[in-house]
């Protein structure tokens, strides 16, 4: 098959497994069988890009011309194509695991549920391919609203309110400055068009190319850039496995990769340079890393403090593009696929512990890697990539960052980094030696007779997850020649 | 075929007038409803055929009765107009199999035959003034369909529907007598009613009688934004919206204020427009100005209503704010984006309208309190009304996210940083205002009494399907209406001094 038809294949998979779902909702074996069949389709479609995309190739679909000028296309460029391979490859893991999970709990509701997650998955590649802001921003939207019924999930008070702040602050950042700023960037270069450096060169200078670039920053706020993050500690009360792929890959990532694409193909890298704008982002970003973190090391129940680490890890890819060193672009682009591999595994750790144990908080989690051996060990696994510690992928996403950062002198983004592996480590290993070196609480009142680990389902995608975070550190050419392509190398 | 063809801008109008004096005749519902039916269904084919006519081969004068303008009545079409016609009877003909068991069931036995007959006046009174070229048969046909739209209104189940049609009545009179006597001083001052007569002439006369035209551009402005819903000479839309019966609010929501607006352009930008600089007058501040509030204060409001019916006429209310605020602005992509919202918002609001009466016709209310869950009980009307309630939002993929863009184009492309936010901040407000119903409606546990509500008969379903698809259809392809639009207002913008 030709890459033209590939990529328009791959937009339309998880949309055709949203239509075919529903017809097997009294079947349920079949209905997963649809997820994981259009997850692996996925795969193998984005994967297959991958050697056109590296010999040179930029495959681009043009669907309608929906205003003049502006049309629903895509292109795949390198960066996008790495996001793709991250989400589609991880969509498979997530559906293996959303299987254990979705049926140990007796969730209801579950057909609406993976018809939800492949919509939200065919939103994600759309934002991956999208060869233009406007096609970009149209998969962005479809995004927060096919997200927002997976948010309400559980259809509690406490679930309603969480999916309001959810909405609001996700569609009400995109409409009230991302949207403002497209427009804008349009009257100003008549275009908007992804393109290699930048459109914006020459059309605007001074505050108001700060000031278009705070829209974009603060306009996308899926990337949870503070204080437009609260959406996302809001967004947990959804279960396990959306917080796990959508709220630590899927939706976060597509918005650092829109700041990511925002800033090398419109502004261009060297227009904001010439502009002295790196300190301001990097100011930005940087507090973003450091107040998440403080936060984080605060919080006792478990998946809101991974949220708030996932707002840490988040601004890291922002700061990795604020130091405007084509060297820290590839570490940003890199802890995109570093980010998702880690926080995934910590994600399916917590929901298996929720599953098996029925623990939720850090404190209770004394002992717990003797009966759970697998989720804890994983669990650590994830952590370092975290902490960004070796043989994880998180080192090499950080160490290109920090090389970045020390070429242009920037000792403030230095600086935060090494605050942030400190804070990082100091929240996450002491549940790590919680679990492994503390007593297990005596068995109060008897009635905890349960043993062992999560189903197998679960167990199975943690440990994957948590291995491919160690083998892309042995093997990392994949993401790493992506990563290059993109500023041209 | 041939012989008809010429006299196509006349049948326009004819076939409901003789249609609505037969239905008046026939006096029994099933027969003025299939009456009824095939008059809305034989408009848009005229409409259509004119409008390709006009994207052909340019404007088409028609003289009524064979009597040259400026003396005789001459109908001009041009590719506005013959984009409005499309719309008004489009908008008819599609929500027609909507009437039938909605109007049966709210306007009760004995009157339906009556209601069709008034339906079809007011049908003609709109596609008259939309056709005329001729400020004074304007008038005539404005008085046609205000009139029988008091009676549409008056018509509905509740007994405030009276209260509300005589308001509506109140304040629509002040708007007619006010156009006309406008009319009058332009008349004075030129001694012609045509329209295009009226433009050559007033440039000549400016110099002499300033002020009379002033007078008159003031008198004609408020008279028909008194009939647009303009804030604040909105006040008599919402409750005549909320008491009317549902199908009537569909149909008005979707064609009498957007004629109302097709009015209002035509007299600034083919007649005062052409013959004085208008930039010289503080019209467009004004209208740019009283336009924000109504996108602000009217969307607040709706945020706060308890009836699902006056929240959507409040939400009208703010969108006309967009209509006029591109109007005011008055540049290329902003009388586009004007234009364009004309068609998207009538076609979307007829769609919530009709979800609206859906509701009604099963749930036997509006309040929003008693419609808790009721998506669960009506899966398909709740899902038309949510793609509808997106497109209010202007979220993209949906029609009204076309329509914002062109305004926020034109905002900013002309530096006007204020309307660009406004249109945002509004934008932000319906999501609140929609974000609400969806909640109560989607996430709430079904009350009891409602447990055996279910979707409405498929002639309901469709027409309200087909209108919520549209709002999704036009977000993707906009050649017919971005693409008019934005033929029309090169032309009217071509003309300005």
């Amino acid at each position: 098959m030709s890459p033209e038809r590939l990529v328009l294949l791959a937009l339309l998979l998880p949309f055709a497994g949203a239509l075919l779902i529903p017809v097997f909702h009294r079947q349920p074996n079949l209905r997963e069988a649809v997820t994981l069949t259009a997850a692996s389709l996925l795969c193998v479609t984005v994967s297959s890009l991958l050697a056109p995309v590296l010999d040179g190739a930029r495959p681009e679909v043009s669907l309608v011309e929906v205003l003049p000028g502006i049309s629903l296309a895509l292109k795949v460029e390198p960066l996008g194509l790495l996001f793709a391979l991250v989400a589609a490859s991880l969509w498979i893991v997530n559906s293996i695991y959303s299987i254990g999970y979705m049926r140990a709990n007796k969730e209801p509701r579950q057909t609406g549920f993976y018809v939800c997650f492949a919509i939200a998955l065919g939103s994600a590649i759309g934002i991956a391919f999208a060869k233009n802001l406007f096609t970009l921003f149209l998969f962005y939207e479809l995004l927060t609203i096919s997200t927002y019924p997976l948010v309400v999930h559980k259809l509690d008070a406490e679930a309603i309110r969480a999916g309001r702040t959810y909405l609001l602050l996700l569609l009400g950042s995109s409409l009230l400055l991302f949207l403002p700023a497209i427009v804008a960037t349009w009257v100003l270069a008549g275009t908007v068009d992804f393109t290699p450096g930048g459109i914006l060169a020459g059309k605007l200078g001074g505050p108001a190319i700060a000031l278009l670039l705070a829209l974009y920053i603060f306009g996308i706020g899926k990337a949870a850039v503070m204080p437009m993050h609260r959406w996302l500690p809001a967004a947990m009360v959804a279960p396990t496995p959306v917080s796990a792929l959508l709220h630590a890959v899927a939706v976060v990532k597509a918005g650092v990769f829109t700041i990511l694409k925002v800033v090398v193909f419109i502004f261009g890298i060297d227009t904001l340079g010439a502009q002295g704008l790196s300190v301001w982002l990097t100011a930005i970003a940087g507090t973003t890393i450091v107040i998440a973190s403080i936060v984080a090391l605060r919080q006792d129940n478990l998946k809101r403090l991974l949220a708030y680490s996932t707002i840490s890890q988040l601004s890291y890819v922002v700061l990795g593009v604020a130091i405007l060193a084509p060297i820290s672009a590839v570490g940003a682009a890199m802890h995109i696929a570093a980010h998702a591999v880690s926080k995934i595994t910590l994600f399916f750790a917590a929901g298996s512990l929720y599953t098996a144990a029925h623990l939720t908080e850090v404190k209770q989690l004394d002992g717990i890697g003797r009966r759970m051996p697998w989720t804890m060990g994983a669990f650590a696994i994830g952590a370092l990539g975290m902490i960004g510690v070796p043989p994880t992928l998180g080192f090499l996403s950080k160490w290109f960052i920090l090389t970045g950062a020390m070429q242009t002198a920037n000792w403030l983004a230095v600086g935060v980094i090494i605050v942030s592996t400190l804070l990082n480590a100091a929240y996450f290993l002491p549940i790590v030696f919680r679990a492994f070196f503390r007593e297990p609480p005596a068995a109060a009142g008897g009635h905890d007779h349960e043993t062992g680990e999560a189903p197998w389902p679960m167990v199975l995608a943690l440990s994957a997850t948590a291995a491919a975070a160690i083998i892309l550190f042995f093997w990392p050419e994949i993401p790493f020649s992506l990563a290059k392509l993109m500023i041209g190398e | 075929m041939s012989a008809v063809w010429p006299h196509l801008p006349v049948l326009q109008v004819l076939i409901p007038l003789f249609g609505a004096l037969l239905a008046g005749l026939l006096r029994r519902p099933t027969p003025a409803y299939v009456l009824a039916t095939a008059v809305s269904w034989v408009a848009p084919l005229i409409a259509g055929a004119l409008l390709w006519q006009v994207v052909q081969t340019g404007p088409i004068s028609y003289h009524i009765g064979g009597w040259a303008p400026p003396w005789g009545i001459e109908y001009r079409i041009d590719v506005l107009n013959a984009l409005v016609l499309v719309l008004v009877t489009a908008v008819g003909a599609v929500i027609m199999p909507f009437a039938r068991l909605s109007v049966a069931f709210e306007v009760g036995e004995g009157r339906e035959a009556w209601f069709y007959c008034m339906y079809l006046l007011c049908l003609t009174g709109l596609l008259g003034i939309t056709v005329t070229g001729d400020a004074f048969n304007a008038f005539v046909f404005l008085e046609i369909s205000s009139l029988s739209s008091y009676v549409l209104i008056a018509l509905g189940h509740d007994r405030r529907a009276l209260l509300s049609s005589f308001q509506y009545l109140i304040m629509g009179t002040i708007g007619a007598t006010f156009y006309v006597i406008g009319i009058g001083l332009l008349y004075l001052v030129t001694g012609t009613l045509n329209m295009a007569d009226l433009a050559a002439r007033l440039g000549p006369a400016w110099a002499e009688h300033s002020r009379a035209i002033v007078a008159a551009l003031a008198f004609v402005t408020v008279g028909i934004s008194l009939k647009l819903g303009l804030f604040p000479l909105h006040v008599w839309l919402p409750n005549a919206y909320a008491y009317a019966p549902s199908w009537v609010t569909a149909f008005l929501a979707g064609t009498a204020t957007k004629v109302a607006i097709y009015l209002l352009v035509r007299f600034y930008f083919s007649i005062f427009g052409i013959a004085i600089d208008l930039r010289l007058l503080p019209i467009a501040d004004v209208i740019i100005v009283l336009s924000l509030a109504a996108m602000l204060i009217a969307s607040l409001v709706a945020v706060f209503e308890a009836n699902l019916k006056r929240l959507l006429a409040y939400s009208s209310v703010a969108q006309i704010g967009y209509i006029t605020l591109g109007i005011g602005l008055a540049n290329q992509a902003a009388l586009t984006g004007a234009l364009v919202h004309v068609v998207n918002h009538a076609l979307m609001k007829a769609a919530l309208f009709l979800a609206a009466g859906a509701i009604f016709y099963r749930a036997h209310t509006t309040e929003l309190k008693e419609l808790a869950g009721i998506g669960r009980r009506m899966p398909l009307t709740i899902a038309a009304f949510t793609i509808a309630g997106l497109g209010l939002v202007g979220t993209p993929g949906t029609s009204g996210f076309i329509s914002k863009w062109y305004l926020m184009v034109g905002a900013l492309g002309a530096g006007q940083w204020i309307p660009a936010f406004v249109i945002v901040a509004s934008s932000l407000i319906a999501l609140i205002y929609v974000g609400r119903v969806l909640e109560i409606v989607w996430m709430r546990e079904p009350s009891a009494q409602m447990a055996a509500v279910g979707d409405p008969p498929l002639s309901m379903l469709l027409p309200l399907v087909v209108l919520s698809l549209a709002t999704i259809y036009l977000g993707i392809d906009t050649e017919w209406t971005a693409g008019i639009a934005s033929m029309a207002s090169t032309i009217l913008l071509g003309g300005l001094r």
